[in-house]
């Protein structure tokens, strides 16, 4: 991979959300595959706590769907990954991308800021699966620590995001059928 | 939907019709939104106002009033600086997602670096997170964080 420069890359997407938990709670849930498979659409996050480590999500079958790097890590305040989706010609084209969580404590409630960043200006179809998924994921992150269980939402990429890409060349799975 | 425009999306495991009640009864709106209490009949045309301690905090008209679907209100703060920035108006989208309700706030007409939209833009994540924990848990989240002066005064 390239080396690369935190600062080029440019806020995209910003989801904050409040949660009525310890910093460290959160922290586990966003770097533990027994949290993240249950909030995270089944997802096991896997990562080495330290810059330069690797940051992996498994899909339930065992195939990796995201790879990257861990940038930052300052447990259990902020920690920056690359968030790279495996769909191939994916990062040719669009370049890699970055996700930032920071964890802000306040009192019984910590708010959890999650920004995802590029190093080019992406258009709003391509943007369109973060920007619906994140709100999603973290729903469920908040309601799981909060109540002891995750919401059961069913969601599918965007269909104008599925569209974009395949214009720009970058194969997608085929949605699963009914 | 005019730019600047602030929109917050969440799901939470209730049904619309909670959902519904939350935003639009006093007596939850007081709870999970930091005391500030709701009062209208909810016909489209017909004012409503915040309350907080009894002192008005946002009042507005109702725009559109779909039960368990959509409401919309316009949005007047009571700060003077507020007032003389146009009227916003807020939106509320109710769609159930299995067992629960996907909700989207879009907050538009706003001023581009306006107060309104300052304020807004760090005021609805927390109502709404005090919201969704309010409907999941029956505990709403602690804190004052619409620190507002009143239109009374």
């Amino acid at each position: 991979m390239p080396s690369m420069n935190i600062a080029d890359f440019k806020p995209t997407t910003v989801y904050a959300i409040y949660i009525a938990a310890t910093p460290e709670k959160v922290w586990q849930a966003l770097t533990t595959a027994e949290f993240s498979k249950r909030y995270f659409f089944g997802n096991a996050v896997e990562i080495e706590l330290k810059v330069g480590g690797a940051y992996i999500v498994r899909q339930a079958d065992g195939s990796v769907h995201i790879s990257g790097e861990v940038l930052e890590c300052d447990p259990p305040r902020r920690l920056t990954v690359t968030f790279n989706v495996n769909w191939p010609a994916l990062i040719e084209k669009l370049g890699p991308t970055l996700v930032t969580w920071e964890i802000e404590p306040g009192g019984d409630a910590i708010r959890l800021t999650m920004t995802e960043a590029h190093d080019r200006p992406l258009d709003d179809d391509v943007l369109s699966g973060g920007r619906s998924g994140w709100p999603a994921i973290l729903s469920s992150l908040k309601s799981l620590l909060e109540t002891g269980e995750p919401l059961a939402i069913k969601m599918e990429p965007p269909k104008r995001m599925l569209e974009a890409l395949k214009k720009l060349g970058i194969a997608t799975p085929q949605p699963a059928p009914e | 939907m005019s730019k600047p425009e602030f929109v917050y999306t969440t799901y939470i495991e209730t049904s619309a019709e909670k959902l519904w009640q939350a935003l639009t009864d006093g007596d939850f709106t007081e709870r999970y939104w930091f005391g500030h209490r709701v009062a209208s009949d909810w016909k489209v045309g017909s004012e409503y106002r915040f309350a907080k301690q009894g002192n008005t905090t946002i009042a507005g008209k109702v725009l559109i009033s779909d039960p368990f679907t959509r409401l919309a209100y316009t949005w007047d703060p009571c700060s003077p600086e507020a007032k003389r920035e146009r009227t916003s108006r807020v939106t509320f989208d109710l769609e159930p997602r299995g067992k629960a309700v996907k909700l989207t706030v879009t907050h538009d007409n706003l001023d581009e670096g306006g107060k309104t939209l300052r304020d807004i833009s760090g005021g609805w994540p927390m109502v709404i997170a005090s919201l969704k924990s309010f409907l999941e848990t029956g505990r709403e989240l602690p804190g004052e964080v619409m620190v507002k002066p009143s239109c009374d005064a």
